[in-house]
């Protein structure tokens, strides 16, 4: 029975590093950009909903519907006035950018915020839990993987069913041609980033309700969040859906065995799954 | 009524003068055909008039203003249609999906009001039972046919079609030169640059000979592949 609850917790925690990596994937399918940045912009999100939560007394659940219009604006923008600048057949300048970005916002947070580990207030939502059986669930992890599904299917329900969805698709494909049909690249480039702003955003209130942050645990939301979108296939949505329950699975498994080995089996899991699947379980056809 | 004016239009890669002052006018409701060998610059002639490329000198007009500085995009929302020499789908996207996209962008339109057109657009270029078939698993033949239908999606006032014949079996070609007979019939002004001739004087009305980004000879089919100096240079024969 303990096995069958750590497979559980396992699968929860799983749905956290899929909202991590779902706005990367989204990114990189779109337009090949790896962004650096990824893990300290859900950093940002996060003080941003504190920010709101501490200033005008908001839920963190009612901040975050404010905070996400102003993440789109700012992913928005970000795309727009710089990332598209530096996209090319090169892929070595946004990196590049996005890890000069990563740097500056971990300053700029520590400067704004001091180091001191902060936490979005729940009202005992955290601390609450409902029984499955013999199981007790959380009911902030329950929250967190139900969003995470809800996030892939709308994502996905844009993609291949919407005028934008077309777009993005056609653009990922060949952005020339798509230029030529009157789609304007840089402006598709600008809203797809915009939107993983929003799932970022979403991402950052989990973050941020579950755990603990600071300015520095950017970098490692990274590292869980591109493992996901590895082992899931690079662009493939119900991919990284996978990849970061496996992440999570593998996580609290190790830790079942002995908590030291919580992080590293992560990074186990994912280089076994590479040894086996170098391409990821879900690899697009051409690339 | 001209729906296209070169004017002087003149464009240099380096030392090589691919496009040397070439002047000539397209009426509305036209087909005309461009003919010239290998490197003639018959591509390159389509980019200065959709504007994938910038020209170095000349004017372009295309329905009485003047386009020379605008974009590529600016030109196809205004109704410039092309085709590609090598079919360039959108590849994982379904053969509809390539309609629609090209209508809804490149009319600014929603797909709600597009829809009936793509799906006459399928019928017209025989492409219906390939709809939902992913583009990256089409034929030569449905691949130049969808190039064709996502051309006319974007319900050109002038289409451009480079080599569309080109690789296909004489019945392949035959069909195509059906399918935009009626696209021609519809109304449609066309611009067709072919190295399968009977195709094109299946169709057009005037052909215009290239020969190293010259203009060499413009006219009636007939005149045109009388002439002495064309057939020289064309056709590479001593006569």
């Amino acid at each position: 029975m303990i096995w069958v609850n750590t497979i559980v917790q396992g699968i929860l925690l799983g749905g956290l590093y899929a909202l991590f990596a779902a706005g990367l994937s989204l990114v990189f399918g779109i337009m090949r950009l790896v962004n650096l940045a990824h893990g300290d912009l859900i950093v940002l999100g996060a003080y941003l909903i504190l920010l709101l939560v501490t200033l005008l007394g908001l839920s963190p659940f009612v901040a975050v519907l404010v905070a996400a219009p102003a993440m789109f604006a700012l992913g928005w923008a970000l795309q727009r006035y710089m990332l598209n600048r530096v996209l090319g057949d090169d892929i070595l300048p946004p990196l590049l950018v996005t890890f000069g970005l990563s740097i500056v916002l971990q300053n700029a947070l520590l400067e704004g915020f001091s180091a001191d580990s902060q936490r979005l207030p729940t009202a005992g939502l955290a601390s609450a839990s409902i029984e499955l059986g013999a199981i007790n669930v959380g009911v902030l992890p329950l929250m967190t993987l139900v969003t995470a599904v809800l996030v892939i299917v709308v994502l996905n329900q844009i993609f291949y069913r919407t005028r934008l969805g077309r777009a993005f698709r056609a653009t990922s494909d060949d952005a020339v041609t798509a230029s030529l049909m009157g789609i304007k690249p840089a402006n598709i480039f600008a809203v797809a980033t915009g939107i993983a702003m929003i799932i970022v955003t979403i991402a950052a209130l989990y973050l941020g309700t579950r755990a603990n942050f600071d300015p520095s645990v950017g970098p490692a939301r990274l590292i869980y969040a591109f493992e996901a979108v590895i082992i899931g296939g690079l662009g493939s949505l119900w991919g990284t859906l996978l990849g970061g329950i496996i992440i999570g699975l593998a996580q609290t498994l190790g830790a079942a065995i002995n908590p030291e080995w919580q992080i590293l089996s992560g990074h186990i899991a994912f280089l076994l799954v590479l040894l086996v699947r170098p391409r990821g379980l879900f690899p697009r056809a051409v690339d | 009524m001209t729906i296209l004016s070169l004017n002087n239009v003149s464009k240099s890669f380096g030392a090589l003068r691919v496009a040397d002052s070439i002047t000539f006018d397209v009426v509305q409701g036209e087909a005309l055909g461009i003919i010239g060998p290998n490197g003639a610059g018959k591509s390159t002639l389509f980019n200065l008039i959709t504007g994938n490329l910038k020209c170095d000198a000349g004017t372009v007009h295309y329905i009485g203003e003047d386009v020379t500085r605008s974009s590529a995009m600016q030109r196809c929302l205004n109704g410039m249609g092309r085709s590609f020499q090598i079919p360039q789908p959108f590849e994982k996207l379904t053969v509809y999906e390539n309609l629609l996209v090209a209508a809804t962008f490149g009319r600014n339109a929603s797909e709600q009001a597009v829809i009936e057109d793509c799906a006459a657009i399928l019928e017209q270029t025989e492409m219906m039972p390939r709809a939902n078939a992913v583009a990256g698993s089409l034929s030569l033949l449905e691949r130049k046919r969808l190039e064709l239908a996502r051309a006319m999606a974007t319900q050109p006032k002038l289409l451009l079609l480079d080599e569309i014949a080109g690789g296909l079996t004489e019945g392949e070609c035959q069909t195509l030169i059906g399918t935009i007979k009626s696209i021609h019939s519809s109304g449609t002004t066309i611009i067709w640059i072919e190295h399968v001739l009977h195709a094109l004087t299946a169709v057009v009305e005037r052909l215009l000979v290239l020969d190293f980004g010259k203009l060499v000879a413009i006219g009636e089919p007939d005149t045109i592949m009388e002439s002495k100096e064309v057939r020289e240079i064309y056709l590479g024969i001593d006569v």
